[in-house]
């Protein structure tokens, strides 16, 4: 386990504390720290910018979250007016999508790619740097949109035309600028994922050596080039048809608003994809250190990502299915999505087949992990169900829909995220977590997480319909549980924020270049936390 | 080393943002494609225009089919479109083969001109291709003027090869609103 360990210090990178970059501290002034995180163009910082203004939106779009919970508390629509209910609805789908879990995850590749793969740094560094600031203004775009007259976009994340065409409020206009920047952003981070993974990996890494992490960032980095520039396609039609008299989606004209939903779902279903694929990367490998075993099949992990990320572009349909669809597509969305079990259930086999008969210990990261694992599952488990055409008819638009994604999001994209945080954050600060601290944060997410989504299956399938800002008496009890889950899980992340950024800013026990005593790959060869450049002299892979 | 790198981060930066434009020009390239994809396939449940006007038998009953359908009709507004429209008569039996003709009634009760569209839908979907409309008031716009109000015809029959099983075929019209220059934000 620990000959990697050997020659990790052996290297020492010494010089390299003579060299911490003026922004890092406040001690050289304002404007040079300013200045420093504007134009930095080192992997490690965009990382930390990436993850600090995720963990921000996090709570932008979870505050929001509480208040939709807030209206639904009880039947009567008590404290907001419905047109402010669906914004809430709408920016908060929004935040969370491209605010939350996208920009972690690439922030996490940011950090974790060179120095999983032997690199000094990304392959193209100022695109880099690039792709994060645009993000800001993308983000402020969209809170402007809140502000406009008219009310902020009212129509659902998904902007189905015609709401978002004949009927969408002006702040639709900036919601699509913002949609714009954040597709240019995503793009130009996966050409720079890609390249760096083609070209900056160091000798002897070859292609079947990668660690998982590494290896889904890779295809989704794919994904995001294919789908991205579909969304932005997509919403560039809707301009044009709010704005240059074409008909693309209004059927007066000539146009189809059935066509609007392809379109967005074929970006849509990538999409998803883009949301979890990392997530698998991550506990791929959080596990095994923990279970102090290697990847359980590691060959058939690779063959499955890859075969998810084929079949996600083929699949958009079931998205759609009482849209208006023959019989025959119908049938043939079905199959297709029941055939993405086959690949997934290989991932959780594979998870499960590596904790078997390992040594295993539950630290914070592997508390998180093996909860994807059992929530992830069941999310996925809805997601066949709600597959299943006829019996769609019946789930569609109602919370179990809420209940499903919200299990594949939340207990699967955002808790993968957590894990990796309390992986690497020893790796990053060069300081430990507050275990204890790290503990309560898990079980009360946990607990929260699952009061607040679980009945929501139940209420979808008594019939109580998304997107919805009032509902019938008959479901007051479960909405109650609802709401409460949701401020136990909403309040349990201010434990994180606290355990995060204490351990940042110094508290905590000094962790080893090693950190775990399982953990294995070149990111635990460097010192921790690890010199500015990751590796200067490419290492030796063994 | 590093210049064989540059050359090959160029490459992918080439490729990649070709792959994106690609992308991006993808959806303005699937309009004529859907349409066509749609019809080629008879995936579609709105009704191609063309192949309905296509006259279909010589409009009597044919000889030694016995068949009758049921032809209901509905007509809805889109949302915000003022005018009253509605068929005259809610249902139909008609002989295979046999011409029909069923009056729509529109009225727009507003103050100005209009221009509306209608836009057909039909169930079942094994229906569509043997269900032919003769003469529509969907095959054009109607322009009605101010508080006036006009009765519309549809003609049309149904072929022999119409699958055993449909004996009841649903035609739904939605009115939209298609007067030139219809400020949409005087709407919303």
């Amino acid at each position: 386990m620990t000959h990697e360990h050997q020659h990790a210090d052996g290297h020492a990178h010494a010089h390299d504390h003579d060299h911490v970059p003026h922004h890092h501290s406040l001690k050289h002034g304002v404007v040079k720290w300013m200045k420093g995180w504007l134009f930095t163009t080192n992997h490690k910082d965009i990382g930390t910018l990436y993850l600090l203004m995720s963990l921000g939106m996090l709570f932008y779009g979870g505050t929001m979250a509480l208040l939709i919970r807030l209206q639904l508390f009880e039947p009567g629509a008590k404290f907001f007016d419905p047109n402010f209910y669906n914004v809430l609805v709408t920016v908060h789908g929004l935040i969370m999508v491209f605010g939350v879990i996208m920009p972690a995850f690439v922030g996490l590749a940011n950090w974790m790619l060179p120095m999983m793969i032997g690199a000094p740094d990304m392959a193209l560094p100022r695109l880099n740097n690039w792709s994060f600031w645009i993000l800001p203004f993308a983000f402020t775009l969209l809170t402007i949109s809140l502000f406009v007259s008219g009310g902020g976009p009212n129509f659902g994340w998904t902007l189905y035309a015609p709401l978002s065409t004949t009927y969408g409020p002006p702040s639709t206009d900036y919601l699509i600028v913002a949609i714009h920047l954040m597709g240019i952003s995503s793009v130009l981070g996966a050409i720079n994922i890609i390249a760096t993974i083609i070209n900056m990996r160091a000798p002897g890494m070859v292609w079947m050596k990668l660690p998982m992490f590494v290896w889904t960032w890779f295809v989704t980095a794919f994904l995001l080039i294919g789908a991205m520039p579909v969304f932005a396609g997509v919403v560039t039609m809707i301009l044009f048809d709010r704005h240059f008299g074409t008909s693309f989606f209004n059927a007066a004209g000539g146009g189809d608003p059935v066509m609007y939903q392809h379109l967005f779902w074929f970006f849509g279903h990538p999409e998803v994809y883009i949301m979890i694929l990392p997530a698998f990367g991550i506990i791929s490998e959080v596990i095994p250190t923990f279970a102090r075993k290697k990847l359980f099949g590691y060959e058939f992990m690779v063959g499955a990502v890859v075969a998810i990320a084929f079949l996600s572009y083929i699949v958009w349909g079931h998205h759609m299915f009482t849209a208006g669809m023959a019989l025959g597509t119908q049938l043939y969305f079905m199959y297709v999505t029941m055939l993405i079990a086959v690949p997934t259930g290989i991932k959780v086999f594979n998870w499960v087949g590596t904790m078997w008969g390992g040594s295993m210990t539950f630290e914070t990261p592997m508390l998180f992990a093996i909860a994807f694992v059992v929530l992830f599952s069941i999310g996925g488990f809805s997601g066949l169900m709600l597959g299943i055409t006829p019996a769609d008819y019946q789930y569609q638009d109602t919370y179990f829909v809420v209940a499903h994604f919200h299990y594949v999001l939340v207990a699967g994209a955002l808790l993968s995220i957590f894990t990796a945080v309390y992986y690497w954050l020893p790796k990053w600060t060069g300081r430990y977590y507050n275990e204890t601290l790290g503990k309560y944060h898990f079980w009360l997410t946990m607990l929260g997480v699952n009061l607040t989504f679980f009945p929501m299956h139940f209420l979808g399938l008594a019939g109580m319909p998304r997107r919805i800002t009032d509902y019938a008496i008959q479901y007051t009890t479960f909405n109650q549980v609802c709401t409460i889950g949701a401020f136990i899980f909403g309040f349990a992340q201010l434990l994180f924020l606290y355990n995060v950024l204490s351990t940042m800013f110094g508290k905590g026990k000094r962790a080893t270049a090693h950190v775990w005593e399982g953990s294995h790959g070149l990111e635990w060869t460097l010192s921790s936390p690890p010199p500015y450049h990751s590796f200067n002299t490419p290492p030796v892979i063994k | 080393m590093t210049e064989q790198r540059q050359k090959s981060n160029r490459k992918i930066i080439t490729i990649g943002s070709i792959m994106a434009a690609v992308m991006f020009s993808f959806c303005f390239a699937i309009v004529p494609f859907y349409n066509a994809f749609c019809r080629a396939t008879g995936i579609s449940t709105s009704v191609p225009t063309e192949l309905m006007a296509k006259s279909y038998g010589s409009g009597e009953a044919l000889p030694g089919e016995t068949r009758e359908v049921e032809v209901q009709f509905l007509a809805t507004n889109n949302m915000g479109m003022p005018w009253e429209f509605y068929p005259e008569t809610t249902s139909v039996r008609v002989k295979i083969g046999q011409n029909a003709k069923v009056m729509f009634y529109a009225r727009n009760p507003t103050d100005k001109d209009m221009t509306a569209q209608a836009i057909p839908s039909m169930t079942p979907v094994n229906g569509v291709a043997h269900f032919h409309k003769i003469e529509c008031f969907c095959f054009s716009q109607q322009s009605l003027g101010a508080h006036k109000g006009r009765d519309m015809p549809l003609v049309f029959n149904i072929d022999k090869d119409l699958p055993k099983e449909v004996q009841v075929i649903t035609l739904a019209y939605t009115l939209f609103d298609a007067t030139p220059n219809s400020s949409r934000k005087e709407k919303s």
